[in-house]
């Protein structure tokens, strides 16, 4: 996966250097959370939320595709239990994010560090995190987290504010803006490995099969990604197994 | 407490529990080759899987959509970010509704 990150990838034992190397890291993160969490706040208080509960969510989520359909959800006067279900089945894919990431951190990491880290698991902090060569310590956790965090909060309170300021056509048209940084992430690892290329096939296929095929169209949204994540790392295991720990 | 805050209250606990008990609880390192070489795919599935074809249905019209979609699509080959990424899949789509 050389390249995937082109921003220098190499940690120190200095713990200010690893800070301001996840600091640099977390920018172009920030920066693509913006139009996302921007899009948040706007359908967040097109739907009914006030401003600042719209703000409170992303501060205490801190996830797109959960707090997308939580929103939805709530706006359209769900359940507890209802919205406890969807939570669970769309975010469950971070238990296997932070359970790949608990094999890069160090052994000897306080349970305090641990839970800090584990609030700012996101797709993108996640990606970039796994994708780093060498153990992972807290202070580099802690810069690449800060900028996406704030970035995500700001971005929302901006799109909740611009409601009513927004021409409806690039309000419909900010919806792309999440998935736009996933292909942001996925291309260029495609690009530099024929293993990553083939594991996003496998998934992009599978879920493709839960939208449009009679029968198992019926199966949620959030459970068709959770199959297909794993049939398609399944797959990747089986066919190009992983040698050692590097990224290479 | 209004109703609406307790369901952010409960989208929080539960989106945090989540992520919290694996990083926690794991704290030796797993041996297995097909454990570790799964794990090391998983980013790029849920990915792949979350945004295909999703990605389809974002802006309310499909063909827009796809355009958009080929927009990300180069700008992400050229190694171009995230935030570059992102707008270039919006202004196409954008442009598309304003003249159709």
């Amino acid at each position: 996966m050389n390249g995937y990150y082109n921003i220098g990838s190499r940690l120190d034992k200095n713990s200010l250097d690893d800070f301001k190397l996840g600091f640099r890291q977390g920018i172009p993160v920030m920066m693509g959370y913006i139009p996302v969490s921007f899009t948040f706040g706007l359908l967040a208080v097109q739907g009914g939320l006030d401003i600042w509960m719209a703000v409170l969510i992303s501060m205490t989520n801190l996830t797109s595709a959960g707090q997308f359909a939580g929103m939805n959800l709530i706006v359209s006067n769900a359940s507890l239990t209802e919205i406890s279900a969807a939570m669970f089945v769309i975010n469950i894919r971070y238990m296997l994010m932070s359970l790949s990431l608990s094999q890069k951190l160090a052994p000897m990491l306080s349970i305090f560090k641990r839970s800090a880290i584990a609030f700012g698991i996101t797709d993108e902090i996640f990606a970039i995190a796994s994708l780093e060569k060498r153990v992972i310590t807290f202070p580099y956790m802690m810069g690449l987290i800060l900028t996406p965090y704030w970035g995500w909060a700001f971005g929302t309170l901006l799109g909740a504010v611009s409601t009513s300021l927004l021409p409806p056509l690039l309000q419909n048209s900010m919806g792309i803006a999440l998935y736009a940084m996933f292909i942001a992430l996925l291309v260029p690892a495609a690009k530099h490995s024929k293993a990553a290329l083939i594991v996003i096939a496998i998934a992009v296929i599978i879920s493709s099969i839960f939208k449009w095929m009679p029968v198992l169209n019926h199966v949620s949204g959030g459970w068709a990604i959770i199959i297909s994540t794993i049939f398609a790392s399944a797959a990747g295991a089986v066919l190009f197994p992983r040698e050692d720990e590097n990224i290479e | 407490m209004s109703e609406v805050l307790k369901a952010v209250i409960v989208m929080a606990v539960i989106t945090y529990a989540i992520r919290l008990v694996p990083i926690a609880l794991f704290t030796s390192k797993i041996k297995s080759k097909f454990v570790k070489s799964f794990l090391f795919y998983t980013p790029f599935a849920v990915l792949g899987a979350m945004t295909f074809p999703g990605i389809l249905y974002s802006t309310g019209n499909i063909y827009f959509s796809m355009a958009g979609t080929l927009a990300a699509i180069i700008t992400a080959y050229c190694e171009r970010g995230l935030f570059k990424v992102a707008v270039s899949a919006v202004s196409v789509a954008a442009i598309l509704g304003y003249i159709f």
